[in-house]
């Protein structure tokens, strides 16, 4: 066994094989506590509800919102909520980040021979975050069958290819928001405005915050193609902010460009990260 | 990347520095609390295939600092540094699988699952072959005695046995060079033995490189055949322990060492 | 007395010790405030009166559920007991010469102090910078309304302590808790006003105890409470001193089950 002259095969576990590995142990993990599990569960696909039953209040009492119907509104929260709750379940592990960093547990990231964004993204995974998924596939179905929409091959594949990019943009936003534990690692909530408040901000039409937000929520955060952008395509909608045309299809380039940045971000992190405590 | 032969230190580290808070990291340019300091302050160290080197110093010496950067979890600020051929912070998953790490006061065994669930994780993650891992598996469940608890979910061991499983978690990839930092902390007279007489039997049998951190000058006495001490991020002494013990008991050298005087004028 | 008020500084010295913690939560909760705020200015564009609210009031009422969050707790899954019932801690404290509840209210109270002074203020007044925010100046509508927030405090910790308590019975009292939060967060008004939801559901919601942690003290404030002030107090005491009560029942039956099984 004093093999050690053997070089080990280089090649280093490829990350996503790593990081279902990881899944798969750490959902091993949160089932040994089946109670907590099953109400969590319950609690997350409640919560996820909470967002619907306003939407539903507030059309109660108007027809439009923003230029919006119900339906419209509900394919909008449908299409960024189930990007949103895929990518809560892929990539939320990023959220552990700061205590991971605080109690020194990331420096066992870094001795492991796997991606550290592999591991970090697997970490605590459990099945409750599922939970998520259940209210905004229902109501996605739903304004799907209400909306008078004609179909059309390129609608449905801008559909799907909405949530796709969605999805995309979301885990990169969890990567860069991840990142601020790094630079202050007790400033983790503010991570916060940008994963879950671009998530609220996108349930609804864009045009109720206002040209100037608008577009900041286009050019700047990117999170106007998670849904509105492609979707105004969809449902036939022409553009309350009058950009252009081609803005509809740029979801791919802008899920592109903000998951090349996270990346970027990550191994700038991880290069400059200090260790804490002896 | 540089071949290894034989005679090529499986460590070498030349001027190895680590300022915190000065750095001209794009992150750092604002003033830290701890503002400013050299953790590592230019140390020189050679070490060979198969030796087992106790690294000692008072806490604060730059001990931890120095081995993350061994092990790729900090960048160094300035300096060379080569670990078995590898830069470990830009090589630091490929420098991975040729090293093995152990801290005395974490765990990197999943606690909720059985003890077994994460050896054969790391199977996966290591990349270990079956037959390999096999063999590995038997000899340190005889040798670390583990056999008794390794369906215990982990959160269930003590801290003597959860230490043995995870020096069997940073061996069983066969690493070239382990680092252990306080391995013996909190244990128990007869578990600190039993590991000491497996690390003395591992660095012997396989010729395992073994850098040692300790604060138990028994660990060094037992185990060490060279000790380097760190003071202020500085080597202060680097020799035979019987170069060390010819002037002086080990234990005064050892306490003094602990309350932070160099070692410098008493060696000469 | 003194060990309480000892015990509420405390908490409140270590609540303050981590600024920027709370700062960064603030800033949080003034996003969420614009958020919710456009989503209600868009309501009140189509219909400006509705509950009796005009826009003014709908996006004052965003601000401050905002600048309320973190004293009263609603994101809270319960209070620190829970976990240490959960790890068995919670012995060493019941055998403390104090009153077991009074001694964990103290230690919220010291919380919920720390955050009303670091992350209310900043949400409501970069709304009423930005926003049609309209606040009201009489001193005594204030003093209505801080008592108003003193008895929603009482009751928030009320139903946060009963929850904590269930860890005694289940052993890990976190799925109870992430579904108090979750029922929290909607009835207590966060998501949307409860005086805004209409029909039969509309006045549940008014009637539940989470009706009088944020949304009662805020219509005292801008004075559009129905049945008035003293409605208001009323309803408030009525569940804070049931809530408290039940905490206290329930604190003996858990001790009994304690002492039993512990010996």
């Amino acid at each position: 066994m004093a093999d050690t002259t053997t070089e080990p095969d280089d090649r280093p576990l490829w990350g996503p094989t790593a990081y279902l590995l990881l899944v798969r142990i750490w959902m091993r993990a949160a089932s040994q506590y089946r109670v907590s599990l099953l109400l969590t569960t319950v609690a997350q696909l409640f919560t996820t509800c909470l967002d619907l039953i306003a939407i539903l209040v507030i059309y109660s009492h108007v027809r439009t919102i923003g230029g919006f119907t119900l339906p419209e509104t509900l394919y909008l929260y449908g299409t960024t909520r189930l990007a949103f709750a895929v990518s809560d379940a892929l990539a939320s592990g990023v959220e552990n980040l700061a205590t991971m960093i605080r109690l020194g547990n990331f420096d066992l990231v870094l001795i492991r021979p796997v991606s550290s964004l592999a591991q970090v993204l697997a970490d605590q995974f459990t099945p409750k975050r599922f939970g998520k998924l259940a209210a905004p596939v229902l109501t996605l179905g739903w304004a799907i069958d209400a909306l008078p929409l004609h179909w059309t091959a390129a609608k449905a594949a801008v559909a799907i290819g909405t949530v796709v990019c969605g999805l995309v943009l979301y885990c990169a936003l969890w990567v860069l928001t991840g990142c601020i534990s790094f630079i202050a690692v007790d400033a983790q909530e503010v991570a916060n405005s940008f994963t879950y408040g671009s998530e609220n901000a996108t349930e609804y039409p864009l045009s109720i915050f206002g040209r100037p937000l608008g577009l900041a929520l286009t050019f700047v955060l990117p999170v106007a193609f998670v849904t509105w952008q492609p979707s105004l395509y969809v449902l036939g909608h022409p553009d309350p902010f009058g950009l252009p045309e081609f803005l509809r299809f740029a979801s791919p380039a802008a899920a592109a460009v903000l998951s090349g940045l996270a990346a970027l971000a990550w191994r700038a992190c991880i290069r400059h990260y200090r260790s804490t405590g002896s | 990347m540089t071949t290894t032969s034989t005679t090529d230190p499986i460590i070498l580290a030349e001027g190895l520095t680590k300022a915190f808070g000065s750095s001209p990291g794009r992150f750092r340019r604002r003033r830290t609390t701890d503002g400013g300091f050299t953790a590592v302050d230019g140390i020189d160290l050679r070490i060979a295939p198969g030796e087992l080197v106790g690294y000692i110093g008072p806490n604060g010496a730059g001990k931890s600092t120095t081995i993350k950067m061994l092990t790729g979890i900090l960048t160094p600020t300035s300096g060379l540094l080569r670990v078995a051929g590898f830069e470990p912070q830009r090589d630091r998953v490929r420098l991975a699988r040729r090293i093995g790490v152990v801290f005395g006061q974490r765990t990197t065994l999943w606690w909720d699952l059985p003890l077994k669930d994460s050896f054969t994780l790391l199977q996966r993650l290591y990349r270990i072959p079956p037959d390999r891992f096999g063999e590995n598996l038997a000899y340190y469940t005889a040798a670390l005695d583990l056999g008794e608890f390794l369906d215990r979910p982990v959160r269930q061991l003590s801290l003597g046995q959860r230490m043995r499983g995870d020096i069997t978690a940073a061996l069983l990839h066969d690493p070239a060079v382990v680092y252990l930092d306080e391995p013996t902390i909190g244990l128990d007279v007869v578990s600190k033995h039993a590991v000491r007489e497996f690390l003395s039997d591992l660095n012997q049998r396989t010729g395992t490189t073994i850098l040692l951190t300790t604060h138990d000058i028994a660990d060094i006495e037992r185990l060490c055949s060279r000790v380097v001490a760190i003071d202020h991020g500085r080597v202060t002494y680097d020799g035979s322990i019987d170069d060390l013990r010819a002037d002086r008991d080990l234990e005064t050298v050892v306490r003094e060492l602990y309350l932070g005087r160099s070692l410098v004028d008493t060696t000469e | 007395m003194r060990v309480y008020l000892t015990a509420v500084r405390l908490s409140l010295r270590r609540y303050l010790a981590y600024r920027s913690s709370a700062a960064a939560g603030a800033f949080t909760n003034t996003v969420f405030g614009c958020i919710r705020a456009f989503v209600l200015m868009a309501l009140w564009k189509q219909k400006p009166e509705i509950g009796g609210w005009d826009l003014a009031d709908a996006v004052t009422y965003a601000f401050l559920t905002q600048g309320l969050l973190a004293p009263m707790g609603v994101f809270m899954t319960s209070t620190e007991l829970g976990p240490r019932i959960r790890t068995g801690d919670v012995a060493v404290d019941l055998y403390r010469p104090v009153d077991f509840q009074t001694w964990w209210l103290s230690l919220d109270l010291g919380r919920a102090l720390g955050g009303g002074l670091l992350r209310t203020v900043p949400p409501v007044l970069f709304g009423a910078l930005l926003f049609p925010v309209r606040l009201p100046s009489s001193p005594l509508r204030w003093t209505e309304f801080a008592v108003c927030c003193a008895l929603g405090y009482l009751i928030s910790f009320g139903l946060r302590y009963l929850a904590s308590l269930a860890a005694f019975w289940t052993m890990d009292e976190r799925g109870m808790s992430s579904i108090l939060v979750a029922l929290g967060m909607f009835c207590s008004g966060l998501i949307i006003p409860l005086s805004v939801v209409p029909g039969a559901l509309g006045t549940v919601l008014l009637h539940t105890p989470w009706a009088g942690i944020m949304q009662m003290p805020i219509n005292v404030l801008l004075g559009t409470q129905s049945g008035g002030v003293g409605y208001a107090l009323a309803f408030g005491t009525f569940w804070a001193v049931l809530l408290l009560a039940a905490g206290r029942m329930l604190t003996d039956v858990a001790r009994h089950k304690v002492v039993v099984q512990g010996g």
